[in-house]
């Protein structure tokens, strides 16, 4: 794994945040990465080349082998619940399933806090479910996401359905998040968005991470 | 008060004459229904000919492992029913072993019950007691079995995101599920639900109008009505619930994962 070795290099001495080693499902990897705390790493690459399956991976969404600890914390020592309390993926389309948006909600006081930042109006969580835009939807899932403070974020093209000023607004949440000492694992095909969020940028290919450092952006 | 009157074969021909008159009309009008209503009319015929023959000669020799046999192939027989109803099923043999399991296991045991001490034949096993009354547990069973597993199976493609959102925000497995479980619990509890409900005001029941009609007092047939129906919803609901847990159990695994790869596809 000569990508995993030149990480180590890069996130110094210091204990990483989250340690990935040799995940591998049915589509990719064996890969590794290493994430230092409050910071933010971007992947990109072909459709299909599995990037969102690499994120479900991490969160044990698809079965997959590997090995991967969170602040000491190995994955199989704890059950997947407790799992995906830490680690919150965030999928390119958001789930719904009862009618009122506020039924989503179990946190629903902490994700409030969100709302504003977010551009979403303070009595949303009384709207109905299927009267929201993919844009209203996809930024009610960040905060849904959110309200758990989960410890690590995996967003999958979290602004691909949003409009400049909202996806001004949820960039501006990863920033605080990053700052209160979250890590993000952001895939975007917006290589300006990688560049703006993201301290290191990767390619995924089938059988490793690529290190972008820079040329390829744009 | 026996009144019970014996048709004849000829009383039995003649009510064949509407059958007949749908088909002339099918003809007639082009429909393009006469050959299948022959069909299943001669195949229903040949049926209740051979189960009669069949019922006589098990009836005379009164065994209770050709009682049991017989009982068993019922089961597999009504297994294959709720295998072919559903459109997705689970992969391997579990497509048909969880309903087929699920739906003999309650009927064994509320048939058994049943026997031993309600209707007390002598002996128990009687199978002119047992096998009409492990039919009718098993008949509604298998309907209340396959809608259920039908139901989820679809539900739980259709709904794969909205699942897997709730895992992602850190529920069971049990816990995640647990709204598109209770779909398939309703729509597999529905039939017999409105069979209860319609019981007496919209439909008088086969098998109580079968005992009236051979001459049982009403009185004593609503008794043994009553008894059928309170067994046949309470083997169902058990054959409904074991099969759809066993179902939400095999297409989810110990960490927490939907695996819709335990299923067919389309």
């Amino acid at each position: 794994m000569s990508s995993a070795a030149h990480l180590d290099m890069s996130i110094g001495e210091n204990s990483p945040h989250l340690d990935i080693q040799n995940l591998k499902t049915e589509i990719f990897g064996p890969l590794s990465l290493r994430l230092a705390k409050g910071e933010c790493v971007s992947i990109r690459g072909k459709s299909g080349a599995g990037k969102s399956i690499f994120l479900r991976a991490i969160v044990d969404l698809d079965p997959n082998e590997g090995h991967i600890v969170l602040d000491g914390v190995e994955r199989a020592s704890i059950p997947a619940y407790d799992w995906r309390r830490k680690i919150a993926l965030l999928p390119a389309e958001s789930g719904w399933w009862a009618d009122q948006v506020g039924e989503h909600f179990e946190q629903a006081e902490k994700a409030r806090e969100f709302f504003e930042n977010l551009g979403l109006p303070s009595d949303v969580l009384s709207w109905q479910v299927r009267r929201l835009s993919t844009g209203e939807k996809q930024r009610l899932a960040i905060a849904r996401a959110l309200s758990f403070e989960p410890e690590i974020l995996l967003l999958d093209e979290p602004t691909a359905a949003l409009d400049p000023q909202a996806t001004e607004f949820v960039e501006e949440i990863m920033r605080q998040q990053l700052t209160s000492g979250a890590s993000i694992i952001l895939v975007t095909h917006d290589a300006g968005q990688a560049k703006r969020m993201a301290s290191r940028s990767f390619l995924l290919e089938k059988h490793s991470l690529v290190e972008d450092k820079g040329e390829k952006l744009i | 008060m026996n009144s019970y009157i014996t048709l004849s074969y000829f009383d039995v021909a003649l009510a064949s004459v509407f059958i007949i008159l749908n088909g002339v009309i099918s003809i007639a009008f082009k429909l393009g229904l006469a050959k299948k209503l022959l069909f299943v009319s001669l195949r229903m015929v040949a049926q209740l000919l051979l189960v009669g023959l069949l019922l006589n000669w098990i009836f005379a020799l009164s065994s209770p492992w050709l009682t049991g046999l017989v009982a068993l192939a019922m089961g597999l027989f009504a297994g294959r029913e709720i295998r072919a109803r559903q459109e997705r099923r689970l992969t391997g043999i579990w497509g048909y072993s969880i309903g087929t399991g699920a739906m003999m296991f309650s009927g064994i045991l509320v048939a058994i019950v049943a026997l031993t001490t309600q209707i007390q034949p002598d002996p128990w096993w009687s199978p002119r007691f047992a096998l009409p009354l492990f039919g009718m547990i098993l008949g509604n069973t298998m309907t209340g079995v396959a809608l259920a597993l039908d139901t989820l199976a679809m539900t739980v493609d259709r709904e794969r995101v909205a699942i897997e959102a709730r895992l992602l925000l850190g529920m069971t497995r049990w816990q995640a599920m647990r709204p598109f479980v209770q779909q398939s619990l309703r729509s597999g509890f529905m039939p017999i639900i409105n069979a209860m409900a319609a019981m007496g005001i919209v439909s008088l029941p086969g098998m109580m109008t079968g005992q009236i009609l051979s001459g049982v007092d009403p009185q004593e047939a609503v008794k043994y009505q009553v008894l059928i129906m309170l067994l046949i919803g309470g083997a169902t609901g058990l054959g409904v619930i074991g099969a759809t847990l066993a179902s939400t159990f095999r297409l989810t695994d110990n960490r927490h994962r939907l695996r819709l790869d335990m299923m067919t596809l389309k």
